[in-house]
């Protein structure tokens, strides 16, 4: 295949961004790569590098250039037809000229009430309207997984790192947008990641008195985020070396008899799963980490990742080496700035340190751990779609059958496991499966983490035993701030749960018993001034924003529930409001039964859910002259 | 005596499946629709496709070939899934019949299906599709507007129109035009410019979702991209986005005559191949060139000379 290329060249900023990634790992190139690409097959195999050499680009000159695609283009030798196809999948890329400094401002389920909005609406007066601005602009962002710390911004700026701001204090954002002057705990990315520092705002249960039972959260605030010493000082590689000792076989065996399930909403038993790769004889085998959060209101991995890196780095070795891979890919969120550098670091140290590489604790076996930064698709969260976005194709989900575990990533067995579950390992491993499985029951064993934020006292990542209630995971918040409407369980492809509903046990049973689904582990409060309609519509435009556009059902779908819920909360039904209500249902059967992922299955989840909840109170009610209290029936 | 070795091709094991009650059995490795296809009755043989295409891999991105296969949870595309034995499928459920009114609903308030298949206009009327449900259709776009769409934003809607993907005729060679307002993005066309057929790339999904749209990079117009005018994009797609200059041409001056069109085969001259023509004749003028997608040398598709190259015929 020969590459024809446009004209346009890359400017040596560009060019240098993209040979700084490649270099080391294709071999520097010949003084004039115009005269074509690299020897095809070679660098066709070279194809998984492009999202990380777009990275490249955008992280240096901020906008995509069609010089600088052509220099991609032809140093992996992708059409650039496709290299556009992919650059414009992203949300967080650009190909049209941009500003090089970029305010994402969450105006997601939790962030716009509490001050998102109020925040876009001054950056508008002080930048421009959204996306415009020569120097500095501004763009709305989905959920940036800070919603224990409403409102969040996210800063994306060309030449420098990027760094999240939450709660985000308008005057900083502005002085940080404009760089005009350095504001205390926003400037620079090392000032704005201290602002994290204190594991307490995210995680309440660690300040004092520290919560006993901690298990998943049990090194956070403990441990230095960033010293393998301390890990290891805190038990870190003990549960390597223990299913070192017991054998890959053993190690599965415990892991059936622990029940643990996938936590990241399919609920697999993740001993069948990994049972099933290791055993699969087409060779390489790879592990992929799905640390791709992206559910509005979930930020449990990312509170992980941040503060207990190595925890991850370990429990990605043990599934490596018990399911017979020698890499694996850690995909994250293009929006967790500090968590890609805790984890980088952490894998570094690893590798320095011999706990990755050729030999890993003396032990004989291989493995290293590759990071991949996302850049603004929730659809990446599928795994099907991550698989897809790793080999640089846009990331879209693929037909199942055939399923990952028979093949997966470059077409090999993959063991794809959520962030959370792979935490739940180290546990598995410290206490033995039995005893894992002795809290909680049935398909809901061990602790789950949930996301607590909203109309709660002290939002945070909660860790509870399966079989709590949603009424004492409340309290454990410290309680409802106001008096509660509604709760949204299991995030934006979830469902809302009623005050009297509060006794249910949150186990993935307890959650079914009622109609309701733990999903992400979302407990979203809202309480009576929330404007609940509002809240729809920004799922349903998440939904029209995060769908990939490839089956039917979910790119026109989401569009069409978009629009007739618009008309119902303008009180303008096509017909009557019933008619409206039908045409939804229709939409919601279609978008259910025939969407390829679960993406265009769960669109309307929430929607239906408030629907047959009368939580959409529409027309409007006079009464409250379209205002924000919204009177409950 | 010699003996000649006959090519037998794989021998492949018969699977039975149960398609509505009636047991069929098919070779190891079909696809629903195959089976439906070859042992169906005629109803279950009739299933709609709009991204499927008997010389394309399954694409598996319109779904209007769904069925209900016995322990799934969803419905699964039949052009893409395989038979395996004992599987119970389902074509004539409410929940099937449901789903696929309602792709094709979906398609034909936000894309003008109007030059699809006769097949495509008849599925739409059986399955009892009602698109003016969604509202009056917004305005067109304006010409590039969609190319510049960013993934993850968009306007938000007050319902009182149906969203389409209207917008202005791409015309930018002599060879075929662009008409992306009528583009239910199947893929088709992607997949035969690159690993399905021509293995040229001119041609790429961009964008997401809604907005996505069917690209050369950065919108090049088509000179300046890699295409070669093979036309096998003109070839697959099923509801006339693409075509060819003469056509848009005739439709456009209404001189367009489906009804009289004569196809004749011939075999290409242009070279050694051997590719099978099929040249659609109105009123005594050649208007279109295709290949038959079960021929063993083209599997449908040709190169420039064969679907453009037939203009010296009529120099007489």
């Amino acid at each position: 295949m020969d590459l024809r290329l446009s004209g346009a060249e890359a400017t040596a900023e560009e060019r240098a961004a993209v040979d700084a990634l490649l270099d080391p790992l294709l071999g520097p190139r010949e003084a004039d790569d115009r005269a074509g690409p690299d020897s095809g097959h070679e660098a066709r195999g070279h194809r998984h590098l492009l999202l990380p050499a777009l990275h490249a680009v955008s992280d240096a000159v901020g906008t995509l250039t069609e010089g600088a695609l052509n220099h991609v283009a032809t140093r992996l030798s992708v059409p650039p037809a496709d290299a556009y196809g992919v650059a414009t999948f992203y949300a967080m890329f650009t190909v049209e000229p941009r500003a090089p400094r970029v305010v994402h401002v969450c105006d997601d389920v939790a962030c716009g009430a509490a001050g998102g909005e109020a925040l876009a609406g001054r950056l508008t007066a002080e930048l421009g309207p959204e996306g415009t601005g020569a120097d500095a602009c501004w763009v709305r962002s989905p959920c940036l997984g800070l919603c224990e710390r409403a409102p969040a911004v996210m800063f994306q700026l060309a030449g420098e790192p990027d760094f999240s701001h939450a709660p985000a204090v308008p005057d900083d954002v502005v002085a940080a947008a404009r760089a005009s002057s350095v504001v205390a705990g926003a400037a620079t990315a090392v000032e704005a990641d201290a602002a994290f520092a204190d594991p307490g705002v995210s995680v309440p249960q660690t300040r004092a008195p520290r919560g006993e039972r901690l298990r998943l959260l049990r090194r956070i605030g403990t441990v230095d985020p960033e010293s393998l010493d301390d890990y290891r000082a805190h038990g870190g590689y003990d549960a390597l070396r223990r299913a070192v000792d017991l054998g890959a076989t053993r190690v599965i065996a415990e892991l059936k008899d622990s029940s643990l399930t996938g936590r990241g909403g399919a609920a697999f038993p993740t001993g069948v799963k990994w049972d099933g790769v290791a055993a699969a004889p087409a060779r390489p085998h790879y592990l992929v980490c799905n640390a791709d959060e992206s559910e509005p209101g979930t930020f449990k991995d990312r509170v992980l990742m941040e503060h207990d890196p190595f925890g991850l780095v370990e429990a990605m070795t043990i599934a490596g080496w018990v399911t017979g891979c020698e890499r694996g890919y850690l995909y994250v969120r293009g929006e967790y700035p500090l968590a890609t550098r805790r984890l980088a670091g952490a894998i570094e140290e690893a590798r320095r340190r011999g706990y990755l590489g050729d030999d890993v604790m003396g032990e004989g076996f291989t493995f290293d751990i590759e990071l991949r930064r996302g850049a603004g698709a929730y659809i990446c969260g599928e795994e099907t779609a991550l698989l897809n976005s790793i080999e640089g194709f846009r990331g879209e989900p693929r037909n199942k059958p055939p399923f990952p575990s028979v093949s997966g990533l470059f077409g090999k067995p993959t063991v794809i496991n959520n962030v959370e579950t792979l935490y739940n390992v180290l546990q598995v491993l410290d206490v033995g499966g039995p005893a894992f499985a002795s809290i909680g029951g049935e398909r809901s064993t061990g602790t789950k983490l949930f996301c607590v934020s909203g109309a709660v006292a002290v939002p945070g990542v909660y860790e509870v035993d399966f079989g709590t209630t949603l009424r004492e995971l409340l309290t454990l918040a410290g309680g409802l701030r106001g008096e509660l409407r509604t709760i949204l369980l299991g995030g934006a492809a979830g469902g809302f749960v009623m005050p009297d509903q509060l006794d249910v046990v949150l186990t993935l049973e307890g959650a079914r018993e009622i109609g309701a689904t733990l999903g992400s582990g979302v407990v979203l409060a809202f309480d009576t001034d929330a404007d609940l309609t509002a809240i729809l519509r920004r799922i349903a435009a998440f939904f029209r924003d995060e769908s990939c556009g490839q089956c039917v059902p979910c790119r026109v779908g989401t569009v069409r529930q978009e629009e007739a819920l618009a008309r119902l909360e303008r009180g303008a039904p096509l017909g009557s409001r019933d008619t409206e209500l039908a045409l939804l249902d229709d939409l919601a059967r279609v978008m259910r039964d025939a969407s390829i992922c679960g993406l265009g299955q769960t669109a309307p989840a929430a929607l239906q859910s408030a629907l047959s909840l009368n939580l959409l109170s529409t027309p409007p009610d006079p009464s409250t002259n379209g205002h924000r209290k919204v009177t409950t029936t | 005596m010699t003996t000649t070795p006959v090519m037998l091709g794989d021998i492949k094991r018969v699977v039975t499946v149960t398609v509505d009650g009636r047991e069929v059995r098919v070779p190891e490795g079909s696809t629903i629709l195959q089976a439906l296809h070859a042992e169906g009755t005629p109803q279950q043989a009739d299933t709609p496709t709009l991204c499927w295409a008997p010389n394309l891999d399954p694409i598996n991105a319109c779904r209007a070939c769904v069925v209900e296969v016995e322990g799934s949870r969803v419905l699964v595309p039949s052009c893409a899934r395989k038979v395996e034995d004992d599987m119970e499928v389902r074509t004539d459920t409410d929940k099937v019949r449901h789903s696929r009114r309602m792709v094709l609903e979906l398609l034909a308030s936000s894309v003008d299906m109007s030059q699809a298949s006769a097949d495509v206009a008849r599925w739409m009327s059986e399955y009892g599709v009602d698109a003016d449900r969604y509202g009056p259709p917004a305005p067109p776009a304006q010409a590039g507007e969609r190319d510049r769409r960013h993934a993850g934003h968009h306007h938000a809607p007050d319902g009182s129109h149906a969203e389409t993907v209207a917008q202005p005729v791409k015309i930018d060679n002599d060879l075929y035009v662009r008409d992306y307002s009528r583009c239910i993005l199947c893929y088709k066309c992607v997949n035969a410019c690159g690993t399905d057929a021509q293995f040229t790339f001119a041609i790429a999904a961009a964008g997401r979702g809604f907005d996505a749209r069917i690209a050369t990079e950065f919108d090049a117009e088509l000179p300046d991209s890699a295409c070669v005018y093979c036309g096998n994009c003109i070839g697959v797609c099923p509801t006339g986005a693409l075509k060819s200059v003469r056509e848009h041409d005739l439709r456009a001056g209404d001189d367009w005559h489906p009804e009289e069109e004569t196809v004749t085969t011939t075999v290409c001259s242009f070279c050694g191949v051997g590719c099978n023509l099929e040249l659609h004749v109105q009123q005594g003028s050649i208007v279109n060139v295709t290949s038959p997608a079960d021929h063993s040398v083209t599997h449908g598709h040709l190169c420039v000379k064969g679907r453009f190259g037939f203009q010296h015929v009529q120099n007489l």
